[in-house]
């Protein structure tokens, strides 16, 4: 029998069960958008420093909802995956001819499904605010693939701890801290214009930096090979440990023989 | 037994959890094509354990076991394309509606992409949910849940059928249905079945044969009838009148027979020979003051108190409050 359609029927639930949970489509859409627009009113005179790459502190933000809505991305996956092994439905799965490769594929791809989605409302959204990208239409075809790539690792994030911990309150305990990954970042300032030493070398470690730069760059600079290759690098790199995280975690726990 | 059998043979299984007791020791069942088996026992005595090795959720820690002719530890996918199997948590997910549940499984399962939709169909209308099909699970009722569960494990018509506890938790009527469905499917389809039950009735009027299992083992097998003939006599019970005059009852019916543990009425099993009239003529003769006298033929749940000590409620009671942690693995 073919895998084909099995990672088909997983990724349909996937997408069927969180267009059924409003507060899992909403908040990823609403938040990310709200954060910006309140950080494009209130900052925006950043956009005065010397060395600013560009005069509309809009342009400058609108890289951040497509990490911000990733995030979301990892939660859902995770919460989904958790409960799956919370109510027993996994045993159910595991008693199926369903492989255990076409289970995380599945699941994924729903995610990545969901995640495009996010991008184009996100983009939807600024282009009609007037965001205009430097790298133009292909920059945007480049973000749409970038923000397929970024859901899929972060997804697959989520469902390494969904599968290690087995526990929706675990994932649910895991979202703050990937927030404070995205504020300690170059979220709202340039990190060759951070003063603070301290913030400065963070956000220069911070590998969620140069997700954001890479989206960044195409909106403000057109086409910074190093930006794309750092934050396609990166993302890639973080999906590639993930999925062989989840891979190995989904083994131990849909033990059968 | 040659493969594509569908029957079951068990030899010698032993499934230990880590620092806890053997959830099952050393059992050995065989189940022929075609039977309604019924594995009956209380809270924690090792059913589920037993269903999860037979399904290739757990492996063995010894023993051997060949559901439809394959061995569950070597072939554990050729099992699982034989079996279709209700696990005692109807796990289904609440966000999708039956229709959507029997459309995961046929795809997942195999079915032909032709066949999924007609199979559905068929299945939600045996099982009475078609005009339910299109609501979400959160919305359906224990019974209806546990309906969907039964049609999700024959969405790819299996030989075999793993029932754990199918009626746990529902009302007569839809625990008298499921019944039927059972009887059917084992009627037209020759579909084998093991089912685990707590619950004597259900064994009783479905299986072909039962095996008792209390603390890991089989301590009785045979049919319902050979079971309770093996008991042979009848048990006398008596209400008191006055909860007083229990002890002096319970002294008075022993003359009669072997007295039997209960917490509602005072009873013993009876001698050879001796019948419902010779308790009565002696209760009259003396005086005693009982509110109610009843004849009892055996039941499994006698086969169950004579082969451990225990009745079947008190062995589950003891269950609750002696095996917490081992649930909670």
């Amino acid at each position: 029998m073919s895998t084909w359609p099995q990672v088909g029927a997983i990724a349909r639930r996937s997408v069927i069960r969180t267009s059924r949970q409003p507060a899992s489509v909403i908040p990823p859409l609403i938040f990310p958008i709200a954060l910006m627009a309140v950080n494009a009113g209130g900052l925006d005179s950043s956009t005065d420093l010397p060395g600013f790459p560009t005069t509309s502190f809009l342009a400058f933000a609108f890289a951040v909802p497509f990490i911000q809505g990733a995030l979301f991305s990892t939660m859902n996956a995770g919460t989904d995956l958790a409960r799956d092994v919370q109510t027993g439905f996994i045993n159910r799965l595991s008693l199926t001819a369903l492989r255990d490769w076409a289970l995380l594929t599945g699941q994924l791809a729903g995610v990545v499904v969901l995640g495009i989605f996010q991008v184009i409302f996100y983009l939807v959204v600024g282009l009609t605010a007037g965001v205009r990208f430097e790298s133009g239409p292909a920059g945007i075809a480049v973000l749409l693939v970038y923000g397929a790539i970024v859901s899929l690792s972060f997804g697959a994030l989520g469902a390494w701890l969904a599968f290690r911990t087995g526990s929706g309150e675990s994932i649910q305990a895991l979202f703050p801290v990937l927030f404070v990954f995205l504020f300690i970042s170059s979220m709202n300032t340039p990190r060759d214009l951070i003063g603070v030493d301290w913030f400065r070398t963070a956000a220069t470690l911070n590998p969620v930096s140069y997700m954001i730069e890479c989206v960044r760059s195409l909106i403000i600079t057109g086409w910074d090979v190093q930006a794309l290759a750092l934050g396609f690098g990166f993302v890639i790199a973080l999906g590639l440990i993930s999925l062989a995280l989840a891979s190995r975690a989904l083994r131990t726990r849909m033990t059968r023989t | 037994m040659e493969p594509h059998d569908n029957g079951i043979e068990v030899e010698g299984l032993v499934r230990e959890y880590k620092k806890g007791p053997r959830a099952v020791d050393g059992i050995d069942i065989s189940v022929a094509p075609g039977e309604i088996y019924g594995f009956l026992g209380p809270n924690g005595a090792g059913k589920s354990t037993t269903v999860h090795v037979l399904t290739t959720l757990l492996p063995p820690t010894s023993g051997t076991a060949r559901v439809g002719g394959y061995d569950v530890v070597k072939d554990g996918p050729k099992v699982r394309g034989l079996i279709g199997v209700a696990l005692q948590e109807a796990a289904l997910d609440p966000l999708l509606t039956g229709r959507d549940h029997l459309r995961l499984q046929a795809t997942l399962q195999g079915v032909r992409k032709d066949q999924r939709h007609a199979r559905a169909e068929e299945l939600l209308h045996r099982v009475g949910l078609a005009d339910a099909a299109d609501r979400k699970v959160s919305g359906y009722s224990g019974g209806m849940k546990r309906r969907l569960d039964l049609a999700l494990a024959l969405i790819h018509s299996p030989r075999i059928l793993f029932l754990d506890e199918p009626t746990t938790g529902l009302d007569p009527q839809s625990r008298t249905a499921l019944w039927e469905e059972v009887s059917l499917l084992r009627r037209e389809d020759r579909v084998t079945v093991f089912l685990t039950t707590q619950y004597l009735e259900e064994a009783d009027v479905l299986a072909d044969r039962v095996g008792i299992i209390d603390q890991g083992k089989i301590v009785a097998e045979g049919t319902p009838a050979e079971l309770k003939a093996e008991i042979g006599r009848p048990s006398v019970h008596a209400i008191p009148h006055r909860e007083e005059d229990r002890p002096r009852i319970a002294e008075f019916l022993t003359q009669f027979g072997e007295p039997l543990a209960s917490s509602r009425d005072v009873a013993v099993r009876l001698r050879e020979g001796l019948g419902l009239t010779d308790i009565v003529r002696a209760v009259d003769q003396n005086g005693v003051d009982v509110a109610d006298l009843e004849l009892r033929a055996p039941t499994l749940d006698d086969v169950f108190l004579a082969k451990t000590g225990r009745t079947l409620e008190g062995a589950a009671e003891e269950a609750e409050v002696t095996q917490p942690e081992k649930r909670r693995r």
